[in-house]
């Protein structure tokens, strides 16, 4: 039998842990996105040897498993000397799986740029930095942006792993809850749930973000 | 107190990367079966069986593997199913795989022209002769490298296992750590050895990817 009723007294847990995961997501979709776009900018234009380092990072990241990267930075990296909190390793292991997986999909947006237009906008006098925001990134931007905008989707659904090395996220949430009143399918189906809603609602607001960054096309 | 040499870390890992193989085996066979059962129901062109195929995708590509864990293993056994960390690791990951399998084949299906589906039905084939000589041939070539790229998520989807309690990799990996207290080497080996696994099936699906570019 289900008992629904008994996870209403938790809402301030699973709203807490909510809370902590769409931070993380924000703080690391900006964070991922930044470092693909510079990663992606040297992968493409950049000289011979930093090519062939950020080559090195987006396979070795896109190639072992996140649980893997994040018990990797929250123990290994301590044995270094790098002391890190629970919070700050998987907010870097976050970062750094997403500007693996962004420098693959944002480098595919340039290489689709003709040289043509970069040339074009030289001869029509456009300086260095109007040539690289109005011909090559907006314009890449758009054209990858729903690949971009589900592997941000993507990261955030990973993100439960992070519960693993006691983040207070929603999954922490749904451990705690579930080792209190031992509810353990109703907890993991309503955070579930919260999952899907999450997920369904980041897709619209990045739809809608998509629609002003890229309004330029629509006539006027 | 027992002392690990550097050899019986390898050794060890070695020796558990072999039930991440037979793990992601057979995920990525249940996850196949079931997406092609899926596919072919998606096909009949029947909007209610649609539907539900797509409330299946959206279901589990829109909740974490993790979650989707817990649920067949803590959950199913709270319901009275008991259920071993292996039989659980392999029912969620076949969902998984399948929820992400149809959406891709879904889409190397639609690449094809819709002429080809009215040209076959002019010819008077039956749908399924369609399927059989004019839809698969085409469709399996364009989704071949796909289905390759995505098994490299299924491996590493394996190693979500380890938290359910299912000894493969990466649990041998913390145990590992908790008995030598060398949490870098450790973690680097177990990342190093999912890479030997996973860059050989990236490398094939690129490859795939160019050679059936070509042809086209």
């Amino acid at each position: 039998m289900l008992h629904f009723s008994d996870l209403f007294q938790y809402t301030d847990v699973f709203l807490s842990g909510l809370l902590t995961t769409v931070e993380l997501t924000l703080l690391t979709t900006i964070l991922g996105i930044a470092l693909g776009t510079c990663c992606a900018a040297i992968r493409q234009y950049g000289h011979t040897v930093s090519q062939r380092l950020v080559a090195v990072y987006v396979e070795l990241i896109r190639n072992t498993p996140f649980i893997v990267q994040l018990f990797f930075i929250f123990f290994g990296l301590p044995a270094i000397g790098l002391k890190l909190t629970p919070w700050q390793a998987s907010m870097i292991a976050l970062t750094i799986n997403l500007g693996a997986y962004s420098t693959e999909i944002i480098r595919a947006g340039l290489s689709s740029i003709p040289k043509g237009q970069i040339e074009a906008a030289k001869v029509l006098g456009m300086n260095f930095r109007q040539t690289l925001t109005r011909v090559i990134f907006t314009p890449a931007f758009e054209k990858i942006y729903p690949a971009l905008t589900s592997q941000c989707i993507i990261v955030m659904l990973g993100s439960a792993v992070i519960s693993q090395i006691s983040v207070e996220d929603l999954t922490y949430a749904a451990n705690l809850v579930q080792s209190r009143n031992f509810r353990a399918f109703e907890s993991y189906l309503v955070t579930a749930l919260l999952y899907l809603v999450l997920a369904i609602a980041l897709r619209f607001i990045f739809n809608q973000i998509g629609k002003r960054l890229f309004a330029y096309r629509e006539v006027r | 107190m027992i002392q690990f040499s550097n050899y019986d870390i390898i050794s060890n890992l070695l020796f558990a990367t072999q039930w991440t193989i037979l793990l992601s085996l057979a995920a990525f066979v249940g996850g196949t079966s079931v997406a092609l059962a899926l596919t072919a129901a998606r096909l009949t062109r029947n909007s209610l069986v649609q539907k539900c195929v797509h409330l299946y995708v959206e279901l589990f590509q829109g909740t974490p593997l993790l979650m989707q864990m817990f649920l067949c293993f803590f959950g199913l056994s709270m319901l009275g199913y008991e259920i071993s960390a292996w039989s659980a690791a392999i029912l969620s990951l076949t969902l998984f795989t399948s929820a992400f399998l149809v959406e891709i084949w879904r889409g190397c299906i639609d690449t094809l022209p819709k002429g080809q589906w009215e040209a076959s039905r002019c010819l008077g084939l039956s749908f399924l002769q369609t399927l059989r000589f004019i839809i698969l041939p085409q469709a399996i070539r364009v989704a071949l490298a796909p289905t390759v790229g995505f098994s490299v998520q299924v491996v590493k989807g394996t190693a979500l296992a380890s938290i359910i309690g299912f000894v493969e990799l990466t649990k041998v990996g913390t145990m590992l750590n908790n008995a030598t207290f060398e949490p870098f080497k450790v973690f680097a080996l177990v990342a190093l050895i999912y890479f030997a696994l996973c860059y050989p099936l990236s490398l094939y699906s690129k490859h795939l990817e160019k050679k059936f570019h070509v042809s086209r």
